[in-house]
């Protein structure tokens, strides 16, 4: 069984949703991206997502976007990604580590090099948020071959017929999209959200978690009501962004608790 | 022989094209496709363009013998087909008046766009202006600060202009910044893309858009040179002057197809934009596979070029597509070769040209020289100048 799927097993059994909090690789020093990512297993993250910094993040809203550029300011990009997960790696083999980034790095070190390396550092799952099924059909069976689970993304527009072609080609679970817009939007109507989850269980077990427009304690909360795992991105990165270095760790994990909390 | 009919019904041209984004635009674009599918071949969609193309751009446009420029080169006789008369400038024009016909049909109230030296902002602004659409511009702040007229010109009409700090600042981040505002808005908006990239159907869309300037070449040419061209020349940043004019002609195999980057302060310096030129990777940015100006870990290199309408670190897919393929060559022009052709033309045949229209001119020349004088080169005049004349002041120390 893979981590991901042990973890969201072990939850299921507890009757506990997952929490999975969003840094970028390298933001605000690649020196604290390992300590930092220790810290959100100790202040409560069930799995993590890591961005892979890229120069052109259409998918991002500005927070994110300044996460990326910071990032590349201290010359991080997808190798040194990699090397901070195998760092992480050698104090902690059971949380999972997801990587997300956008399809243009990954070409450029190339499919086969990509999946090996991120194999080997310890990588347990890919979302790449431009690469549709249709264009990912040699990157995700690389991926399957390899163990590693390829998460895709569903959104509000995503139509019945479409989905059951995307959860067809996913593995892990499935990433729902909870507005129309870019990472850390305008606040999401709960309604819809609860609706839309609930027709995507209708094709598929895998568990679903849900994202983009998570930016409170409350709005975790009722999304943990309604799904597996409860994404949380901006608000973090934001957290980052605004505190001293030597506040840092203490202030992450602090906004991790009372997600936590109010998501147990 | 099979007539060239590319992209296939995926928005592949070979390895090149696709559809590259977030799943929250993957259904605007299916609606997209599937509205454009219905209505390019639909009569009265047609008869509408074309109206509003003569009526309204002035279309056909001109092409005119630049008699003493060939003849101050000594070569190949060169003619200008006159896209800079166009209402608004330059080609960019044909385009929006299709999409915003388009947004139209689809009722969408509002309209979206990126603009590199606000040319095609321009024309959005004009056909949003004239078809009463709400009307917003992404713009590089490095582009806002060297292309002010044409913001003000933005604001005239009624468009709202948003600067794009994020990034460098230029084309490429206006492009990501237009995107996100799509995904966001995607219910009440169209996003009119300016050039041949962007995800399927953009490409063959703003291609099918601009080819009316290829087959009003294709009459005209006989008729003022007697003959059809021996080579076309157009400048390429994107690529949609020169898909529009390139296209009716791939089939004709005894026309050279030829795109002229912008080699900005010399390709070997690195600081220029010039994708295919300086054999760049293949890459997927802003909803396509391309080749892109890029690190060895993909991230998306700053480009340069004097004029901002090139200053874009692709190209169109189907331009990658062509020159895989071999059917058209591509070359580069410095800043200061194309600032030489700008004056030259300004002198020798009283057309100020665009800065990006500057490069194509500055290879036709080069080419010109080369061929014998009974051949016949054709330049694609995108645009006019008028747009650059603080641009070039600058350069020459002069302020205005």
């Amino acid at each position: 069984m893979s981590r991901i799927q042990t973890t969201f097993t072990n939850l299921a059994n507890n009757k506990r949703k997952a929490l999975i909090p969003f840094i970028t690789a390298g933001d605000p020093h690649p020196d604290m991206t390992v300590n930092l990512l220790h810290a959100l297993v100790d202040s409560g993250a069930d799995m993590i997502e890591l961005g892979i910094p890229f120069s052109d993040p259409m998918a991002d809203g500005p927070v994110i976007q300044r996460a990326s550029e910071r990032a590349l300011a201290n010359n991080v990009g997808i190798n040194k990604t990699i090397d901070l997960v195998k760092d992480f790696r050698k104090d902690n083999e059971h949380t999972p580590i997801i990587l997300m980034g956008y399809a243009n790095p990954i070409e450029a070190i190339g499919l086969t090099n990509f999946v090996g390396a991120i194999k080997e550092a310890g990588v347990d799952g890919v979302i790449t948020v431009d690469y549709p099924p249709e264009e990912s059909k040699e990157f995700v069976s690389l991926l399957l071959k390899n163990d590693i689970d390829s998460i895709f993304l569903l959104s509000p527009t995503t139509e019945d017929e479409r989905i059951k072609l995307i959860i067809s080609q996913a593995t892990g679970f499935i990433y729902y999209v909870s507005l129309k817009g870019v990472t850390g939007s305008a606040n999401i109507d709960m309604e819809q959200v609860s609706e839309r989850v609930n027709n995507v269980r209708q094709f598929t077990n895998l568990p679903v978690a849900v994202g983009f427009g998570v930016k409170d304690a409350k709005t975790a909360k009722e999304v943990a009501a309604i799904a597996d795992a409860v994404v949380i991105g901006s608000r973090i990165v934001l957290e980052i962004e605004q505190s001293n270095k030597d506040d840092l760790i203490g202030n992450i994990k602090k906004l991790m608790r009372e997600m936590k909390d109010a998501i147990e | 022989m099979q007539p060239y009919d590319l992209p296939d019904q995926f928005g592949h041209f070979g390895q090149f094209g696709g559809t590259f984004v977030a799943e929250t635009l993957i259904e605007a674009l299916d609606e997209l496709r599937d509205m454009y599918a219905k209505y390019k071949d639909d009569p009265e969609f047609l008869a509408e363009f074309h109206h509003d193309l003569k009526h309204f751009v002035g279309r056909p446009s001109p092409i005119y013998f630049a008699e003493r420029l060939t003849n101050q080169i000594g070569g190949a006789k060169i003619y200008l087909k006159r896209e800079d008369l166009n209402h608004t400038g330059a080609h960019k024009v044909n385009n929006t008046v299709g999409q915003a016909l388009l947004a139209k049909r689809m009722g969408k109230p509002r309209v979206i766009a990126e603009t590199g030296a606000g040319q095609h902002g321009v024309a959005t602004a004009t056909i949003a202006a004239r078809l009463g659409l709400e009307c917003v511009v992404y713009m590089g702040a490095e582009d806002v600060k060297r292309q002010s007229p044409n913001v003000y010109r933005m604001k005239l009409l009624g468009a709202t202009v948003i600067p794009v700090e994020s990034g460098s600042k230029t084309l490429k981040d206006a492009l990501n910044e237009a995107l996100r505002d799509w995904v966001t808005n995607v219910s009440n908006t169209f996003y009119i893309i300016g050039t041949v990239a962007g995800p399927h159907p953009y490409p063959m869309m703003v291609r099918d858009f601009n080819s009316v300037v290829g087959k009003e070449c294709k009459t005209q040419m006989p008729e003022i040179a007697n003959q059809q061209p021996n080579a076309i020349v157009a400048c390429v940043g994107g690529g949609s002057n020169a898909m529009g004019i390139f296209h009716p002609y791939i089939d004709d195999k005894s026309v050279r197809l030829i795109g002229v980057e912008a080699a900005g302060d010399g390709i070997e310096t690195g600081r220029h934009a010039a994708p295919l030129t300086s054999n760049s990777a293949i890459g997927v940015l802003h909803g396509n596979r391309t080749y892109l100006m890029q690190n060895q870990e993909g991230q998306i290199m700053e480009t340069h070029s004097v004029s901002a309408g090139l200053d874009y670190p692709g190209v169109g897919p189907e331009h990658a597509w062509l020159k895989e393929s071999g059917r058209a060559e591509y070359a580069a022009v410095t800043d200061d070769e194309a600032l030489k052709s700008f004056h030259n033309l300004c002198l020798v045949e009283g057309i100020i040209p665009a800065l990006e229209t500057s490069h194509a001119l500055a290879y036709a020349e080069k080419l010109a020289a080369t061929m014998p004088k009974d051949q016949v080169i054709l330049v694609n005049l995108s645009g006019r100048g008028d747009k650059d004349i603080n641009t070039v002041a600058n350069i020459s120390n002069i302020s205005l």
